[in-house]
Parts: C-alpha cells; structure tokens; sequence
C-alpha cells in the first residue's frame, strides 16, 4: 500500500519534471544552462544534527567560494540543500528527489553506514555520484561513490601502532558504541593485535548502547583491567553523545592520560566543544586532520570559515576536510572530462589530487578511497589538538580488510577492464559488480 | 629505532639525573651551574629536547630548577624572541626571567613549550623526587608514592637516603612502600629481601599492590613466587568482596539519577495521572538553567563559581514550575480524563520546547562546569567514592524526603491529596481544584528542574538530554507503583543496584535488556508495581 503510494507520487513527481523540462524547453533554456545543481544531504534536525549540520554549512562555503573563483565549466554552481532529519528511509527518498526531480550533478552526503547504506540503490538506479566524508569501517566499494573519509588502515590501526611504540601498551581495551562500525573496527583491531603477538587475554572489548550515561562500572573494569602490571591503553570507538559521560568518569575515577590513555575515532573538536577539556589533558585522537595543523593551507582556510560563518570560534573538524576534499577533487574531474555526465564524471575521477588541508596532497585512488597522511593528537587544554605524530607518507585506503577473513583477498579497481568493487583475487571472479 | 631507543633510554638517564641531584642536596653542597644548555634545548619546541632538558636541569643542582618545573608542569613555561629564550609566564601575562626570577623589560612574542604525556611522565618524576626532600611532611608522603608508582631502580638511592633521614611515621611507611614496590622488580637482590618486600606491598591489599606483585620475574626464586602467589591470592579473595560492596555503591548512585529523574513524574504522572511526555524536558530545560547560572557566574562573578549549582537549584525549580503552571493552565487542562489525548499534547510539547532549546542554544553540548566540591574522591576500605556521585546521592534523598514533608505537612500538600483522591469531594469543601491542579503539576515540574542541575554535572547537557531519562523514569514510577512516593523511591534503589550487579556478567547492553524484561515479567504478576495503592483513588 505505502509502496504504491510511493510509486504513485514519483511517477507524479516523474510527470511535473518532464511538464517543468518542457516549460523550460520552451523559454527558461538559458536559466538552466547556466548553474549546475550540487545536492546536499545532511540531517539538519534529530540526532544527528549535531554533527551534520557543520558539513551543510562547509559545502554552501565551498560553493561560494568556487563561485567567486568563476564556477565550473563556464557556470555558476547552485547548491541544493534537503534535510534528511537523521531518519534513514528518508535519506534515500530525499536522494531521490535531489537526483531525479532537482537533477543535481553530484550529491555530498551522509553521515552514519547506516544511511550510506540505505541511499546506495538510489544512485546505483539513477546512476550518480556520491561524496561520502565520514571515517568508516570499511568493507565496501562502489562505483557511485566516493569515500574521502578515513578506511580502518587510514585511521584505527597508526592509532594503535602508535600506542605501542610510543607509550610501549600492551593490554587493549577496545569499547565501543554497538552497531556497526565500532564492532567491525574492533574484529579488524583484534586480528591485527593477535598478528602483533598480543594474547586474547590482554584485550578486552566492551559494547555500550547508544547514549549510555552510566560509565561507573565500566571504568570501573577498566581500571582494573589496567592493574595486570602492564601498560593498558583504551582504543575508543564510543559513538556522540556517550562520550562525554565516559570522559567525565574517567576524570572522576582519577584516571589520567599518563596512566591509561584513551585514543578516540569519533572525538573531534566540535565534540570536546560540550566538555571540560581540563581533565582529559593528554588523551588522544586519531584523526587524519585536525584544527591546530600548523601550514599556511590550513591557517588560510580557518580564516575563510571563520569569516565566512562570521564566528571566529567556530571550530573545523575532519569531516570538514573530507568534505572540501571531496569537492575539489569533484570540480577538478568535472573540468578534465569537460561535462557533469557522471559516468564521464566517475571516470575522470580516479587518479585525480588535490591538496589537503595538512600541506599535502591527497589523490583518488582506482578503490574510489583517497590517500590520507595519518595525525596523533593529544587533547589540549583550550578542546585543540596538539599533534604527536604525523605519519611520514599518505597511506593508501585498504577498503576490504586484510585482517577479516571475509575480505582478505577482495580488492577493489574501478578502472577499466576491471571495473569491480570486490573482485576475488583467488577466485578470480568479481562479486558484486553490475549488480 | 633510534627514537624509540631514545625513549626508553632517557627517562633512566633522568632518574640518574636525579638521583644525583639529591645526593648532592642531602650532603647540602648545592652547587649552582650553568643551565644555559638545556635552556635553549627548551625553545627548539622538540619533545626529545624537552625532555633531556628536563633531565639535565635536575642534573644542573641550580636552584632555579624546580621553578622551572613546575612552571612547565603549569603550562607557564614560554619560549620566544631571537635569539629564543625561555621565560616563565608571570600573572597577567609579564614575562619573568626563569634565572633572576626578575621581570623581563623587552618582552618578545612568546609560545609555550609544548608538553605532552611523556613529558608530563618525566615532570611527575622530577616533580615528585624533588619534593622527597620537602620540608612539607604531605607534600614528601606524595613524593614518596610517586616514585613507588614510577618504579624506577635509578631513584633508589635517592629514596634510600630520604628514608634515613625520615622521622615522620606514615612518611616513612610510604617511603618503605615505594622502596619495595622498586625491589620487587630488581634484579640481583637475595630472595629473602625480595620476599620482605612482597609481604610489604602485599600488606597494602589493592589493586596497585596487586600490580605490582604481578611483575615478580620469571627469574625469581621459587620461594618468592610462592610469597607472591599467595599475597595476590590474599589480595584478590579480598577484592572481589570489595567489588560486590562496590557494585552496590555503583547501584545505589545510578538508582539515585533514577530516582532524581523519576521523581517529578511520581508527582505529574503518579499523583495526578497525567502521561506526561515533556517531563524530560523539564529536566532538560533545568540543565541549561544550570548553563545560563554558570556563564553569568564566569562572565560576571567568577568568585561564585562554586556556588554556581546551589544558586542554580530554587531558580531551575521556580523557572522550570512556571513553564510547568504554563503548561497546565493553557493545555493539560482541558484534557484531564483523556490519556490518549495527553500524550499526543506533552509529546508535541516536548519537541516544541527542545526545538526551542536547540535554536536559541544550538544542537552541540553546552559546557556546565563541576565545582571543586564536587570534583574528587575519597576511599572508604578498598571502596572508591566519587564526591560528585555522593552529592547525588545526598541531593536525591534530600528532594525526596523534601517532597514527602510537603505532601504530609503543608497545607498545599494536603490539598493534593485531597484533590488526587476524590476530587469532587474537594471541591465541595472549598479548595480551589484549579489551581491546586496548576501548583502540582508546577511542583513535578520543579522537580524535574531540579533534577536537572544535578543530571548537568554527569550527563551531556544538550537538547536532547531530557529524552534519555523518559523512559527509565516511567519504568521507575509504573514499577514502584503509582501514585506512591515510597515506591519510586525503592523502585529507583532496586532498578539501580539490579542493573549493577548484573552489568559485571552480562555487560552494559545485555543487562539492560535483562533487567526490561525481568521488569516485563514483574509488572505481569502485580500490574500495580511494588507498592500498591489501595482504596477508592485508585478507580476514580
């Protein structure tokens, strides 16, 4: 019954583009000729407002920003924004709209696996172009999007190299939010521990529900877990909102930096900027970029943003330079292949390389996944990051994971002949391409 | 390699460092050198010159070595200018020579010198040795269980010497502490020393004690592992009773955010009968008033700041209460005796005030600070207490049984009664059953405010904070049974510690949903929870 409604209503909604292309047709050719649409997906109410709502606001600045320098291809960019309000059904409805009825080019978007997951037929059927900006778990490649965020290798496994030749850890909490990116981190970090030589019974792994407030009896545990007489260090993959409790228990229970650091995949700066930072002074975060990266590239964009939201606190994150990865890699394809056609558009991508916020230079790869240099970062006390280590090179997104034993011998290439996103190396056969 | 080579190598050379350093100051032939050598590594903001910096300024024996420190410990130590110089950052901001301690006239730019754990590590160690020679008997004790904590073999002779000259007792007692907690792990001392010290330190009884019994060598004589085996055995026999008392402490703390968060329903949901989906944002709207209290305190009386939270209760209890009075005067009213009907009213209130919330505050968390008071913990036994959840605890009680006097004792509490019973008998005895309706609903509002200041200090303080605690306060109030405070209290108590001890065996997801459904099966058998009321009032 919702299902034909449904139907019903994108065939309406199919008939008023066609009467509104007719329209246009007859005298609003030159109005349409003369802006490219670029979709913008984020929730800007519910849960995930929090977060999402900068990455909005990053993508309009960037619009401006590449209008001002003369749009692309000859025209103007005009952005069109949607809220998904954090429900995923809606994700793929509003992606709908903004590729069949708006006819935007390329849409940036999405936050959680989850609503990445539930848009992914939506631009396979209409064959378009995805930007996703979010450090994820990985386990996936397709051929309409377009991943700048951080792959497990790009983000969990330098945090965790650093720890050990660092602070010389050798027992691992790893806790986590339960759904599922913490819980496929946590198998890739276990297996990588193990191949490290760390015995099972020096990991501990602790799932937590979503929001979960009451940390008495977990830091509890961890503080003991701590008292085996070796280094222990907690790999974190608490998820929002139940960080900042977690934190507070840490601080409250007296566990500092300097007796069991903390290393986070989801703390950044727009978070740390609802806490007392005092007491976490020296826990870390992985993160490919962070605010307080000293290059004028950096300090060049801060300044732009904060000018442009025309709030000089207003902090930048690294899924904000995801997201300006992302569309600078996206004009610069559009201008090699002279059309916003996306099969051209997705063609031309690969091997195309911008400069990062960090002084670099990231390029897409055949996995679709971009090369990223990998930053340490211990929190300061002002919510900043001051950066500890830096990885000498880029590294090289390993999407399907050597470590599971599902994926180890998938690869992804998106280059003619080849053309799949989880081709079997031992089989030979390509899995899932053209599905 | 080689950095991480380096790393293991300084802080022994530090220790060495150190060690010497108070050789010499114990024998008082302090000579003053010069330090313009690792004053200058300082400013090459490298963490690796930092930290052989630190060690040879302990090497130095200057007396301006422990100034510097703890300047850097502070976070006021700053570097700057051509050719760079050190400086230490002075209140307001003047810069003052770290040498002469004397006001800098030509003040350069400057940036701090960075820190960061391992540097914060190597300060704990010059900080806390330096100070095993304070003329401050606490200040010594500390000092002493640093280094016992730091486990360093190049401190001992540092330690040795503080010791023989150590008159204090319970100085003395941490600093035989520290020295066998380092004896433990040395190589090449007899067995019988090295048993000695595991009886020390076993005697100790806690979870540091047991770590360091842990770390007994593999080359150890058979008889000392023994010694250590049982001492570990002793200990954590006795732990593991620690740990239960624990848990029921950690229960007794989450069944007073429980009852706290409950508390203000048992009087809109319980005592009045309304499905009151907003409370939660009462709650909520009493942590921002928390907020707005803490920002003019910061911005305008900072001296206050902690009083922030006493100052922040009667005025979330009297803002949140008018919105409450508000509420009820312009939309429950009309809707008594129409549950559905509530429920779609306050549900659609809520979203109205947390939209409101989040436009005039923004969706990110707002920063509500912990007053000193709050702020620590204390051991009872083995048991460890946070003050901030004691408070809590203390706070829930107090509103509770505050609650409990103004429903017995005053007259607008025996009003309610009254009205809650039977209604219309009330209001032929002339109470005004309108505005006792208001003041009662105001009144759970309030304490949902209330509630509010006290959930700002553990929980995020963001719009959507009232959502988390709606459903565990119904599951409070329907479990304890309706309309009787006594039973939200126990409700609360018996949810919490529940939840607790089942945590530890089947984890934070699974216990919660254990505890639903043990709740579930409970409600089945006496649908009107713990506490039942009986009579009339209960059908009207």
């Amino acid at each position: 019954m919702l299902n034909m409604f449904t139907h019903a209503r994108r065939m309406a909604g199919r008939a008023l583009v066609g009467a509104a292309a007719l329209a246009l047709a007859g005298g609003g050719v030159a109005s349409a000729q003369e802006t490219i649409k670029v979709g913008v997906l984020h929730s800007l109410s519910g849960t995930m407002a929090i977060s999402e709502t900068t990455l909005k606001d990053t993508v309009l600045f960037m619009v401006q920003e590449q209008n001002a320098a003369g749009g692309v291809l000859g025209k103007k960019l005009e952005a069109v924004v949607v809220d998904p309000a954090s429900n995923w059904p809606l994700f793929a409805e509003k992606a709908r709209e903004l590729i069949a009825k708006e006819k935007v080019a390329v849409v940036f978007g999405c936050w959680t696996s989850v609503s990445r997951k539930s848009v992914l037929p939506v631009f396979k059927e209409l064959n378009s172009i995805l930007f996703y900006p979010v450090q994820y778990e990985g386990e996936e490649s397709e051929r309409n999007v377009f991943y700048t965020g951080a792959a497990p290798n790009q983000q969990a496994i330098p945090a965790v190299d650093y720890l050990m030749e660092n602070e010389g850890v050798q027992r691992w909490v790893l806790a986590g939010t339960d759904y599922v990116y913490p819980r496929t981190t946590n198998k890739i970090l276990e297996a990588y521990l193990k191949s490290k030589g760390v015995k099972a019974e020096d990991i501990m792994i602790n799932y937590t529900p979503f929001g979960h407030s009451d940390w008495q009896t977990i830091v509890a545990d961890i503080k003991k877990f701590g008292s085996a007489g070796k280094k222990t260090a907690v790999v974190s993959t608490i998820n929002g909102d139940a960080n900042v409790p977690f934190y507070k228990e840490l601080g409250n229970q007296g566990i500092k930096a300097t007796d069991i650091p903390v290393v986070a995949f989801s703390v950044g700066e727009e978070e740390l900027a609802g806490i007392d930072t005092k007491p976490l002074l020296g826990h870390l975060a992985a993160w490919n970029y962070f605010q307080s990266v000293d290059v004028p590239e950096n300090a060049a964009f801060i300044k732009k943003w904060q000018a442009y939201t025309k709030n000089d606190k207003r902090v930048t994150n690294d899924p904000m330079e995801a997201t300006v990865i992302g569309f600078n890699m996206w004009v610069k394809a559009v201008e090699k292949a002279g059309t916003t056609d996306a099969d051209a558009v997705i063609d031309a991508l690969i091997g195309v390389t911008v400069p990062n916020l960090s002084g670099g230079f990231s390029a897409m790869m055949p996995n679709h996944h971009i090369t990223k240099p990998v930053l340490i970062g211990e929190i300061k006390e002002d919510g900043q990051f001051d950066i500890v280590e830096q990885t000498p090179g880029l590294i090289v997104a390993e999407e399907w994971s050597p470590y599971l034993e599902g994926s180890k011998d998938l690869i992804a290439d998106w280059r003619k002949p080849l053309s799949c996103g989880n081709f079997n190396v031992k089989t030979g056969k390509c899995g899932g391409a053209g599905q | 390699m080689t950095s991480s080579a380096r790393l293991f190598r300084l802080p022994r050379v530090l220790c060495a460092a150190l060690a010497l350093l108070f050789a010499a100051a114990l024998v008082q032939r302090v000579e003053a050198q010069d330090i313009s050598g690792p004053l200058a590594q300082l400013t090459t903001n490298k963490y690796d010159d930092t930290e052989a910096a630190l060690g040879a300024l302990a090497l130095s024996g200057s007396p301006a070595a422990a100034g510097i420190v703890s300047a850097l410990a502070d976070g006021k130590l700053v570097f700057g200018g051509t050719p760079p110089r050190v400086f230490i950052e002075g209140a307001g901001g003047a810069l003052i020579d770290p040498l002469t301690m004397q006001p800098v006239t030509d003040a350069p730019a400057v940036k701090p010198v960075r820190v960061n754990n391992r540097i914060r590590r190597a300060i704990d160690a010059a900080s806390g040795a330096l100070s095993l020679v304070s003329p401050d008997a606490v200040k010594r004790r500390e000092a002493a269980l640093a280094v016992g904590r730091s486990r360093d073999e190049a401190a001992l002779p540092a330690l040795d010497a503080a010791l023989a000259k150590e008159t204090d007792p319970k100085v003395k007692s941490a600093m035989n502490l520290a020295r066998a907690s380092i004896l433990i792990g040395k190589e090449g001392i007899t067995p019988a020393e090295r048993i000695a010290a595991v009886e020390l330190v076993g005697a100790e009884g806690n979870q540091d004690a047991l770590a360091i019994l842990r770390s007994v060598p593999e080359s150890a004589a058979p008889e000392v592992k023994q010694a250590a085996a049982a001492a570990i055995e002793g200990i954590e026999r006795n732990l593991a009773i620690w740990g239960m008392a624990q848990n029921v402490w950690y229960g007794l703390s989450l069944g007073s955010v429980l009852l706290l968060a409950a508390i203000g329903l048992a009087i809109t949901f319980g005592v009045m009968g309304v499905i009151n989906m907003a409370h939660g944002e009462m709650v909520m709207l009493g942590a921002y008033t928390t907020f707005v209290v803490q920002e003019v305190i910061r911005t305008s009386y900072p001296g206050l700041f902690d009083a922030s939270l006493l100052i922040a209760i009667p005025l979330a209890f009297v803002f949140t209460g008018l919105i409450g009075v508000l509420i009820e005067r312009t939309v429950i009213r009309f809707l008594y005796g129409r549950a559905l009907e509530t429920l779609l009213a306050t549900w659609g209130i809520s979203l109205i005030l947390q939209q409101a919330i989040r436009t005039i505050f923004g969706p990110t968390n707002r920063e509500v600070g912990a007053p000193s008071w709050m702020s620590g913990t204390f051991d009872v036994g083995h048991l460890a207490i946070t003050f901030g959840r004691l408070w809590i605890i203390v706070f829930a009680l107090m509103v509770f049984f505050a609650l409990l006097g103004t429903l017995r004792l005053t007259r607008i509490g025996l009003e309610m009664r009254a009205v809650t019973q039977n209604r219309r008998m009330a209001a032929s005895m002339g109470i005004r059953t309108n505005w006792v309706d208001a003041m009662t609903f105001g009144l759970g509002s309030g304490i949902a405010g209330m509630a509010g200041v006290a959930l700002s200090q553990i929980d995020n303080v963001s719009p959507n904070l009232g959502q988390s605690y709606i459903i565990d306060s119904f599951l409070v109030v329907v479990f304890g049974g309706v309309g009787n405070l006594w039973g939200t209290l126990v409700g609360a108590m018996t949810l919490g510690v529940a939840n607790k001890l089942l945590e530890p065996y089947a984890g934070a997801v699974l216990g919660k949903i254990a505890l639903l459904v043990i709740v579930i099966l409970f409600i089945q058998k006496r649908p009107r929870g713990l506490f039942a009321l009986k009579g009339r009032s209960i059908e009207a």
